[in-house]
């Protein structure tokens, strides 16, 4: 599939920044299941965009901006042709040892009762991988997604509690789980195409991968309780969402900030998902 | 036979200190060790009204300098003073030599462990010790994986906490890699006491102190990114005037004659630090940094630090600052590694420890943790991400349900919990309101790691339990200080 | 010299000085409404001097009516107060202590000792208690700038200390003239009697020059000269135009120390230069409450200039 991504942050301050500094996680990596023809990350303000790594093997641009500026676009385009590949990656960049996806943060903290449901809805299977889909389907079937973002400061734990919450959200009670049951986990920030949806939407996707000795690496999305295929496009992957968050960035001055995003993924004329 | 536990900034006696090992005394209270001969006597001789005289003075000292730490939880009004006691603990050159050379030896470990851990991990692949402890260990700050520290340091400065239990018998408690504190007090404390007996220091050859400042500002200097100029800016950043070390801080900046900055005076700019300045930004070349890593960056660790700066981490990845300690420190601290550290000394150096490790029980191995259950009224058991004795048990003193509530914490969480024995730490002579006795003393020298060389100021930072009993060092809980003099000859 | 440390101390000679200038309109008030309702007419005085605190919108939203009672509680000792007595000494402090080595000792023992002794202070006091308090206020502020001006060098430390003390003090100048310019308008002379004269002193006595205006002057209370000595008179350490000669002497200092004079430097002495060649019937003229108004407007900006250029 071709797929077409064209997003646009707009900033307004009620006042003009004196300076801004943000890190961006905007730009994928190439693995087998997708290909990068194209992507540009660009601003309309007098800015410099560093472009680094982080600590997953994510490619950053650190954002930096001097001078009073009341107003600032930042655009994201893309291009990029994906291929399904059974909701495995292959020919990623791996920086870290699978362990450390074992980890548990602060957003993906468990809590008692996700761990007894992690161990509950996969009690009746050795395989990992069948106990992944078990848990996969058990989250999109029990936990409903709400369009609300939910706070910042909303954990594994809470959201469960919850029985509901945004993609974000459901991600990292999915990553929870599988961590709780051995399975290295971790959340992938990235977009989708939606066919059944209209074309704009306004927010980016969050799935979650767990790692399968044999394997590697499987994607896990329980929005969909299924395997990402070709409608998905992989841009970072972190910990948890803090880890892979598109922006993290820090201000002086300004006042009020207003934000405006549009976000569009559209496929090429003529491709027809499976 | 008393059992002395020891712990971070906590010691816990049971039963009668003078079966410790006393460094005035020795083993028996009748005998006087050759070292304290002279300070014997001018304890005989000094007539008790000169004594009580010159503590009231030392306390009008420390109160005017403002030395003072402030009590988490407390408003500005809880600024204390920490208790001086005007009886040097004294070291010989020849112990010093030992403790020197073995705090030599326990930070190039630790500096070899750091690079390697973030490196080539050959420690792990070796075995020494287990990958899972430092991959899921929140503390191996994933940020630094394949990176070096600028010019291969990581612990410019050690607080490294040691604790005696016979005549050469030191023990390693802590290594404190990250932010150690307590300086200001082995400076200060040679300042009030050279005012208040200066017959002592007539008599005895005691190495200076003063020196440390220089040491430490070569230090930073030593680490400056290569691009620098030759005269580097050097600041040092606090959390600011609530951090209970803050007066430690104000201190050193003098010191040092370098700013003190809080987050806010910094700010990046393409990757480079700046500072904002009366004449516009300046550029900065190293930091002290005396706030953890949780804090530095809102935008690669904890969002919501408002202590740090944003994009200090992207400055400090393109090798543009230099900041001390290095970020990722803290995994050595962590408990459970520690217990590995002799392995790691004799992996890196070749080398026996020359200090000694208390032993220790890791309750994530089972065999160790069923040992712990079964015994758990005669250990210390600690988190292994604990500081500053929270967290804690001691099993000896502690009651039934205190040890009932530990047990089920254990088996919830045993990777979280090390346990310990309990160590008879030495005692020194002290002031006490019935006169002189002895009481427990540690010991926090401080190790300088610069891209140059190591240097370790003779002395340090004696801690004393002022209570009998169950006694506690910590300075927020009646703990005091004591002059560390090492004795030339 | 970090922006911080400018800023702070800046602001710690601010509040020393508006803690000194509200003990200064309270002790007014107090003895304005002790006079016999006849002479003081319809008392006004406690709204009047929240009105010249500039902490009215804070203080409405707490109390119903300005008395004595309400008024003292909250210009004097309330935490809801941000520029209360109290808060100002606070903050004073707390900036103070920050940067505690930009200042000789001298300098911070002043403040400290205060603000040591501020908290031994119990807040309900009796009418003379508060009086007392009021002094005792005023002695930190006269003990704070006597150190600092005994003690410390004269570097850029010293002249951000100075320049916040005389923007403060030219503000609260400006503010009594802001809420009291209707009783120096020359209808009002024509009023006459008590009341016209004790309001008239009492603006005197806020800025402490009730007995400096008959040696400078030699006449009795007349409040076109009222209004020469609290805008134009030189001799008058809290006209305005003696406080804008300290703002642009020390703005020029710090200009000719860091090599460089910026907007904050021109704004001072284009203020100065502007009352440099009035006469006070110009004044009258244009409309004092005008000119007050556009003064204040023209304080505010170089505020913010200084901000701007030095401490941000």
């Amino acid at each position: 599939m071709r797929i077409h991504i064209h997003q646009s942050t707009q900033y307004a301050y009620d006042e003009p920044i004196r300076a801004a500094v943000q890190i961006l996680r905007t730009t994928p990596r190439p693995n087998d299941g997708q290909h990068i023809s194209l992507w540009r990350v660009e601003t309309d303000a007098d800015a410099r965009l560093k472009p680094g790594e982080d600590a997953f093997g994510n490619i950053t641009h650190a954002l930096y901006i001097d001078g009073a500026i009341q107003r600032l676009r930042l655009t994201v385009v893309g291009e990029v042709e994906t291929s399904d590949t059974g909701g495995v990656l292959r020919g990623g960049l791996e920086r870290l040892p699978v362990q450390v996806f074992l980890r548990e943060t602060p957003l993906t903290l468990a809590g008692v009762d996700l761990r007894s449901y992690a161990t509950d809805v996969t009690g009746g299977r050795h395989d990992r991988l069948d106990r992944l889909h078990d848990l996969l389907a058990a989250i999109h079937r029990d936990i409903a997604v709400s369009e609300e973002p939910a706070g910042q400061d909303t954990n594994a734990a809470k959201a469960f509690s919850q029985g509901q919450g945004c993609v974000q959200d459901l991600a990292h009670i999915f990553i929870s789980a599988a961590r709780h049951i051995g399975a290295p986990a971790r959340f992938v920030s990235g977009h989708l195409f939606r066919h059944d949806e209209e074309v704009a939407h306004n927010a980016a996707h969050a799935w979650a991968e767990a790692h399968v000795e044999g394997l590697g690496w499987v994607g896990f999305d329980p929005v969909t309780g299924a395997c990402p295929t070709d409608a998905y496009v992989r841009v970072a992957s972190a910990l948890d969402y803090l880890g892979a968050a598109p922006v993290r960035g820090a201000r002086f001055g300004g006042g009020k900030e207003h934000l405006d995003v549009s976000l569009s993924v559209a496929a090429e004329p003529g491709w027809r998902g499976q | 036979m008393s059992t002395v536990s020891a712990v971070r900034k906590v010691c816990w006696t049971i039963g009668d200190a003078m079966n410790s090992f006393d460094e005035m005394h020795g083993q028996g209270p009748q005998s006087v060790r050759g070292l304290y001969d002279k300070v014997k006597s001018w304890l005989d001789q000094t007539p008790s009204e000169t004594m009580a005289a010159r503590r009231a003075q030392a306390e009008l000292f420390f109160r005017r300098i403002g030395i003072t730490f402030a009590v988490y939880g407390e408003a500005e009004a809880g600024e204390r003073l920490i208790p001086f006691d005007l009886i040097p603990r004294i070291i010989s050159r020849s112990e010093w030599n030992l403790l020197e050379r073995g705090l030599k030896q326990r930070v190039a470990t630790l500096n070899a462990f750091l690079s390697d851990i973030y490196g080539q991990q050959s420690c792990l692949k070796a075995g020494i010790v287990p990958a899972d402890l430092i991959y899921t260990n929140p503390q191996y700050r994933l940020e630094m994986v394949g990176r070096q520290a600028p010019h291969g340091v990581w612990v410019h400065i050690a607080g490294v906490d040691i604790v005696r239990t016979g005549e050469r018998d030191f023990y390693v408690l802590e290594d404190n890699a990250r932010t150690p504190s307590g300086v200001s007090y082995m400076l200060e404390n040679r300042e009030v006491m050279m005012r208040l007996a200066p017959e002592l220091f007539a008599n005895h050859h005691v190495a200076p102190v003063e020196t440390y400042t220089d040491a430490l500002l070569a230090t930073l200097r030593s680490v400056a990114p290569r691009g620098a100029e030759a005269d580097p800016t050097i600041v040092l950043l606090t959390p600011g005037r609530y951090n209970s070390a803050f007066y430690e801080h104000t201190f050193l900046a003098d010191k040092l004659g370098i700013e003190l900055v809080e987050g806010s005076d910094l700010f990046v700019r393409d990757d480079k630090v700046y500072m904002r300045t009366t004449v516009g930004p300046q550029r900065v070349d190293v930091i002290y940094r005396r706030l953890d890593d949780e804090f530095i960056d809102p935008l690669v660790f904890n969002p919501s630090s408002m202590l740090g700066v944003a994009g200090l981490m992207s400055a400090y990845l393109a090798g543009n600052v230099t900041l001390a300690n290095a970020v990722g420190t803290g995994i050595s601290d962590d408990k459970a590694v520690y217990s590995y550290m002799p392995d790691l000394v004799r992996f890196y150096t070749g080398d026996e420890p020359i200090l000694q490790n208390v032993p220790t029980w890791r309750c994530r191995e089972p065999e160790a943790l069923s040992y712990v259950l079964d015994h758990l009224d005669e250990l210390v058991v600690k988190e292994v991400g604990g500081s500053g004795g929270y967290g804690m048990l001691i099993g000896p003193t502690s009651s039934k349900d205190e040890i009932e509530m530990f047990r089920a914490k254990l088996r919830h969480a045993p990777d979280q919990f090390i346990a310990q024995p309990t160590l008879a730490l030495s005692t020194c002579p002290t002031f006490v309101d019935q006169g002189v006795a002895p009481r427990h003393v540690d010991l926090r020298p401080f190790v300088l790691t610069g891209s140059d060389e190591v240097r370790i100021t003779p002395g340090g930072l004696s801690r004393v339990a002022l209570r009998e009993g169950s006694l506690v060092v910590n300075s927020s809980q009646g703990g005091g200080t004591k002059d560390t003099w090492v004795l030339e000859a | 010299m970090l922006s911080r440390t400018a800023d702070n101390l800046y602001w710690t000679a601010r509040y020393v000085e508006r803690a000194d200038f509200l003990a200064r309109v309270i002790d007014s008030a107090l003895r304005l409404s002790a006079l016999p309702a006849s002479w003081s007419g319809a008392s006004t005085e406690w709204e009047s001097a929240i009105a010249t605190s500039g902490a009215a919108p804070g203080f409405y939203a707490l109390y119903g009516d300005a008395n004595e009672q309400s008024v003292c509680d909250y210009l004097v000792f309330s935490p809801d107060n941000p520029s209360s007595i109290r808060s100002c000494i606070n903050m004073a402090r707390s900036n103070v202590r920050a940067v505690r080595t930009a200042l000789t000792s001298e300098t911070w023992e002043a403040l400290n000792a205060a603000w040591n002794e501020l908290n031994t202070v119990d807040p309900k006091m009796g009418a003379e208690e508060v009086s007392r308090f009021l002094e005792w206020v005023k002695g930190v502020s006269l003990m704070f700038d006597g150190s600092a001006r005994r003690t410390m060098l004269r570097n850029d430390a010293y002249w951000f200390l100075r320049l916040g003390g005389a923007m403060e003090r030219a503000d609260n100048t400006a503010r009594i003239l802001d809420v009291k310019y209707h009783l120096l308008l020359p209808a009002s002379e024509s009023v006459g009697g008590g009341l016209d004269y004790f309001q008239w002193t009492t603006i005197l006595r806020e800025v402490s020059a009730l007995t400096a205006y008959r040696w400078v002057y030699k006449e009795n209370v007349k409040p076109w000269l009222i209004a020469d000595l609290l805008i134009l008179n030189k001799q008058m350490p809290r006209s305005m135009a003696s406080c804008y000669d300290v703002v642009s002497r020390h703005l020029d200092y710090l200009g000719d120390l860091y090599g460089r004079r910026g907007p904050s430097q021109k704004l001072a002495r284009a203020a100065l230069a502007r009352m440099n060649g009035l006469r006070i019937d110009d004044v009258f003229q244009t409309g004092l409450h005008e000119f007050i108004g556009q003064y204040l407007a023209d304080h505010a900006k170089l505020g913010v200039a200084i901000t701007e250029q030095y401490l941000q």
